[in-house]
C-alpha cells in the first residue's frame, strides 16, 4: 500500500520541505525520481489523509493567543456540549479523553481579550466551568517524530 | 510579537496547506497579489525569527496507525520542570512537551508530554520510559487517551 517513495516523503519531509520556486522538483532530485512522481505520491498521501497538510508550522502563541482548555462534562450532556464547542471557529482541536476532565480543546484567537470572551461564552452557553491551561513553556526540540511505517 | 499584515495573510493562506502544484509559492503569491520571491523571503524571515518552526509535510499520525494518542501529565517540582521538560522532549516518541499551570486541587499536573503508539502496549512502554527518566521527581502522574477526535484543523486564527 505504501511505496518506498511514499515512506520517504512521509519520513524525510517533516521539516525542511524546500522553500524554493519548485519544491517538488527539488525533492525529486534529492530522491532520484521525477517531479511528476513526487507530486503524484504527495497527492495520494493527501487523498488518503496520511498527511494532513504541507506547509509552514507556526510556533504556538507566535500569532494570536491560544490556550488548552479542559472541561468535566457528565456523559448525558457530553454530546451536545462537544458539538457546540466544535462549532466555534476559534476552536482548532477538540478531543474526548478518558478522565473526569473528558473534553479537551485548543482555542486560538487574535488576542487575549477575544480568547477570554470565547471561553466565557462557552461557559455561559454550556453551563459548565472551564479549566484554562495556557502554555508556560514549550520544550521544543527540532526533530521530526520518528514514524514506523510498514504498509 | 506583532506581525505585519502581509505575513499574517501568508500564514493564513498556507494553513490549509500549500497547493500540490509544481510552483506552490507562486500559487500563494497570486492569491495575495505578491511575487513568489516576496512570499518565500517573508516565510524565510519568519523562520529566522521563530514564528514559523518548520515547513513540513505533516503526517496524520492517527491515519498512519497511531491509534493510542496519550496526553501524559506529570506533577513535578517547579524548580526542576524546565530541565526535566527538555529531557522528555528529546525522547523520539514525544511529539509535544509543555509546562502548563496547575489547577489545585482538581489538577495537580504541570508537565505535559504527548505520546503516540500503534498499540496500547507501545504507549504504555513509552510512558514507562518517561517515568523512568523523571524518576523520583514525579509526585503524581496519569495519562489521558483520546477516545474521540471531535475536531481537528490546522492552526487558524479567528479574527
Amino acid at each position: 500500500m505504501l511505496s518506498p517513495l511514499h515512506k520517504q516523503l512521509l519520513n524525510d519531509y517533516q521539516q525542511d520541505f524546500p522553500l524554493s520556486p519548485t519544491p517538488y522538483r527539488d525533492i525529486a532530485e534529492q530522491l532520484g525520481v521525477t517531479e511528476d512522481q513526487v507530486l503524484r505520491a504527495f497527492r495520494e498521501l493527501s487523498e488518503r489523509q496520511l498527511i494532513s497538510r504541507i506547509g509552514p508550522v507556526i510556533a504556538p502563541n507566535s500569532i494570536g493567543s491560544s490556550a488548552l482548555v479542559a472541561m468535566a462534562v457528565p456523559d448525558y450532556d457530553l454530546e451536545w456540549v462537544a458539538e457546540m464547542i466544535s462549532a466555534y471557529p476559534e476552536v482548532n482541536h477538540n478531543y474526548e479523553r478518558e478522565n473526569r476532565f473528558n473534553l479537551w480543546f485548543v482555542a486560538v484567537a487574535d488576542d487575549e481579550r477575544h480568547l477570554r470572551a470565547v471561553i466565557e461564552d462557552i461557559e455561559h452557553r454550556t453551563g459548565y466551568k472551564t479549566m484554562l491551561l495556557p502554555m508556560l513553556a514549550d520544550y521544543y526540540i527540532n526533530l521530526g517524530f520518528e514514524l514506523e511505517l510498514h504498509d | 510579537m506583532q506581525l505585519e499584515a502581509i505575513d499574517r495573510q501568508i500564514i493564513q493562506t498556507t494553513q490549509a496547506g500549500l497547493p500540490l502544484v509544481a510552483e506552490p509559492y507562486q500559487a500563494i503569491a497570486e492569491q495575495l497579489d505578491l511575487s513568489a520571491e516576496e512570499v518565500m523571503q517573508r516565510i524565510s524571515n519568519m523562520q529566522q525569527n521563530g514564528v514559523i518552526r518548520r515547513i513540513a509535510a505533516v503526517p496524520n499520525h492517527y491515519k498512519l496507525g497511531y491509534r493510542y494518542n496519550g496526553m501524559t501529565v506529570w506533577d513535578v517540582d517547579d524548580k526542576h520542570v524546565d530541565a526535566l521538560g527538555q529531557r522528555v522532549a528529546e525522547l523520539p516518541f514525544v511529539s509535544h512537551c509543555y509546562q502548563r499551570p496547575r489547577y489545585l486541587p482538581d489538577w495537580p499536573y504541570n508537565l505535559f508530554a504527548m505520546v503516540h503508539g500503534k498499540t496500547e502496549q507501545d504507549a504504555e512502554r513509552q510512558i514507562a520510559i518517561i517515568a523512568e527518566l523523571l524518576g523520583s521527581d514525579v509526585r503524581r502522574n496519569t495519562v489521558l487517551y483520546s477516545t474521540k477526535i471531535l475536531k481537528k484543523t490546522g492552526l487558524r486564527i479567528a479574527g
